[in-house]
């Protein structure tokens, strides 16, 4: 067994038993570290690959910033765990069924047969001569600016949505409103009354 | 990339850049004319892109590298698809009157997943069919919870989400296996993989496109991926649930004729049998299942389940006459759809919507016209002839039968006989039983004009068959080329 091999086999060993840990934790908090973990060992088996740029917007991105995000989700709401995992000892045994019988077709399908030739040479993960960044966005922009720009909407889509369904309408809030202040006439705010002496406003 | 692209794809550019403006309008305009404005906005753009369609030369063109492609099967579906959705927004404006909902997010929404079903229609690629195919579901998604104060469209918006986002990663993983190993996702290269005369495909490949198709079949609402539509078609607000069985369905039918026609067209013998056993399962649950449903949106969703299974053994024979049977068939179902959730819209009493099928009881002697369009509708439906729906299915059939599938051809005779049962019972409910209250009297224009439409075309097709069945061969014929 070669290196990177072995490297492989560690990395998706300990990708695979965190992201079963992810589901099977009872702390949610817990679930979220062990994501985090998974996300860790991914990026690794990007950079084996020879996909360093990647890897490193895996660890920004998915770690940096969606992972923290959950962790505030999950400890801000009050999830009842028990209540969510009613039902999961039921459905347990006929997902694990489906899961081995896939398990199975599968290791059947890439074990006995191999991948065998590929009529199309695959796109290489590291170009001669040219940097992993920089052979991302020789493309990106050019072959790959349809794909680009659809995603770009579909971000946007979902803002629209998140927002339509969560933003409310709280009521008579106080805003600044500046055209309204510098047009407040001395009238409208200020009031000279005379004032008996002795008897008060009344 | 050149200054062509730009008017190849000219409608679906002229949505995406209408649903923008259209998002700084409804943000710069707020309240219920603000909301009126930006969707007399998503009218009109809909109907420009459609225009546009029409307008179009006809011949096949590609843009963006193997990302998109116009050709006759596109153009036609993207009129149906098109029309469904002005449809489905026109007959949405009175129901978001009255339930307070009048947000203009609404129309943008619906903007935007016509414009990813264009470009659905249009993707030549795994990358372009997958990013168009999360276009239009995500706002599938926002409007099915639209009503976001009631448990039921909440409860729907978020199953369908992540049932969604599980059909989603089958369809990832299936495009993976297929590009492990052949190396490609573009669909002319899939499709010239191998001119050798080799008819089966590597395995991990069929792996592939068994995990695509089931993606496929989710989105299609096909057994067994259905079990989403009766509850989403229920707990979404009315007008989304006509939305969802009109223009997202045919446009899904659609994207898995291509799927599988065109970079898997050789491999006929891999894909045949799912395609056989999903429209098997599809017509006898959609049979069966509709019978005990009580309420006229999970009627209509089982009732959606089965007509999706007839219209999948046009695609079970794979040719090119089975293709444009399903064409005809998706196009007449959009009409008879549309029509029966107006009715179902129309249908109020004491300002209440109903959708309890009881609630149909009486309709005959108080609603004369509007009963007269619902009878239209479900005898179409259950496939009476001399209605639409009688010709779509003998398309169909006679497709099936041509390609030597008669068993499937009589299967699908005998589940329509079960299913007429309860469409026919709507009808006897509406004509022969007495309503407990008055229902609601007025139509709105909106309504009129769509019902009206919607009946007509279903009962008068059998007059002038010929426009719809010689563009659905043309458009047939592009794709099998």
């Amino acid at each position: 067994m070669t290196a990177p091999l072995f490297v492989f086999y560690v990395l998706a060993g300990i990708c695979v038993a965190s992201a079963v840990t992810v589901i099977s934790a009872r702390n949610p908090v817990h679930s979220v570290l062990f994501l985090i973990l998974a996300f860790f060992n991914a990026a690794g088996m990007f950079v084996l690959a020879g996909a360093e740029f990647l890897a490193m917007v895996l660890v920004v991105v998915y770690v940096g910033a969606v992972a923290v995000l959950f962790m505030f989700v999950v400890m801000m709401l009050d999830i009842d765990i028990v209540a969510v995992r009613q039902g999961f000892l039921r459905y347990l045994p006929v997902g694990a069924l489906i899961g081995l019988v896939l398990l199975v077709e599968l290791v059947l399908v890439f074990g006995t047969l191999g991948v065998g030739e590929v009529p199309f040479p695959a796109a290489e993960p590291t170009p001669a001569g040219v940097s992993n960044t920089e052979a991302l966005g020789a493309v990106l922009y050019t072959d790959y600016f349809f794909a680009f720009q659809l995603a770009g909407i579909i971000l946007l889509v979902a803002i629209i949505g998140a927002i339509s369904l969560t933003l409310r309408d709280r009521g008579p809030l106080k805003r600044q409103d500046i055209g309204k202040q510098v047009h407040r006439e001395r009238s409208a705010s200020v009031r000279l009354a005379r004032v008996e002496s002795g008897k008060g406003l009344g | 990339m050149s200054l062509s692209y730009v008017f190849t794809t000219l409608p679906e550019l002229a949505l995406l850049v209408a649903g923008l403006l259209l998002v700084l309008l409804g943000a710069f305009r707020d309240g219920p004319r603000g909301a009126g404005l930006v969707t007399a906005g998503a009218l009109a753009a809909m109907v420009l892109a459609l225009v546009l369609v029409v307008l179009g030369d006809g011949t096949t063109a590609s843009a963006f590298g193997d990302n998109f492609v116009v050709d006759g099967f596109a153009s036609f579906l993207k009129v149906v698809v098109f029309l469904g959705a002005i449809g489905t927004l026109l007959i949405a404006q009175p129901y978001l009157r009255r339930s307070a909902v009048e947000r203009f997010e609404y129309a943008v929404l619906v903007v935007f997943s016509t414009a990813g079903m264009a470009l659905l229609l249009s993707a030549n690629s795994f990358l372009a069919l997958y990013l168009a195919l999360e276009l239009t579901s995500l706002p599938l998604y926002v409007l099915a919870a639209f009503q976001r104060d009631t448990l039921k469209s909440t409860e729907a918006g978020l199953k369908y989400f992540v049932l969604g986002a599980l059909a989603s990663g089958m369809l990832l993983y299936g495009i993976s296996l297929v590009y492990g190993f052949t190396g490609t996702i573009a669909f002319d290269r899939l499709a010239e993989l191998y001119l050798d005369g080799e008819t089966r495909l590597p395995l991990g490949a069929l792996v592939g496109l068994v995990f695509i198709a089931a993606g496929l079949a989710f989105k299609l609402g096909a057994v067994p991926f259905h079990m989403w539509t009766p509850d989403v078609y229920e707990g979404a607000p009315t007008p989304v649930t006509a939305f969802f069985a009109a223009a997202p369905k045919i446009a899904a039918m659609g994207l898995t004729i291509r799927v599988f026609i065109e970079p898997f067209g050789a491999y006929i013998a891999d894909w045949q049998q799912i395609v056989i056993a999903v429209a098997i399962g599809s017509m006898v649950l959609g049979a069966f299942a509709a019978i005990g449903q009580r309420n006229i949106k999970r009627l209509m969703a089982y009732s959606g389940i089965g007509h999706v299974g007839y219209a999948l053994v046009g695609l079970a024979a794979g040719t090119e006459q089975g293709v444009q049977s399903v064409l005809i068939y998706m196009t007449l179902y959009l009409f008879m759809t549309v029509g029966t959730f107006a009715v179902v819209i129309a249908l109020r009493r004491r300002g209440q919507n109903l959708e309890e099928i009881d609630d149909f009881a009486g309709l005959g002697r108080q609603r004369p016209m509007l009963a007269l369009a619902t009878a239209i509708f479900m005898f179409s439906l259950a496939g009476i002839p001399p209605l639409a729906g009688f010709f779509g299915k003998l398309y169909v059939f006679l497709a099936a039968i041509e390609a030597g599938l008669v068993w499937l051809a009589v299967l699908g005779v005998l589940t329509s006989v079960v299913g007429a049962y309860y469409y026919l019972r709507i009808v006897k409910l509406m004509y022969f039983d007495a309503a407990p209250e008055p229902l609601d009297r007025g139509l709105d224009p909106e309504l009129r004009t769509v019902i009206t439409v919607s009946a007509l075309v279903t009962a008068l097709f059998v007059v002038m068959p010929s426009p719809l069945a010689t563009s659905a061969a043309t458009a047939a014929a592009a794709l099998l080329q």
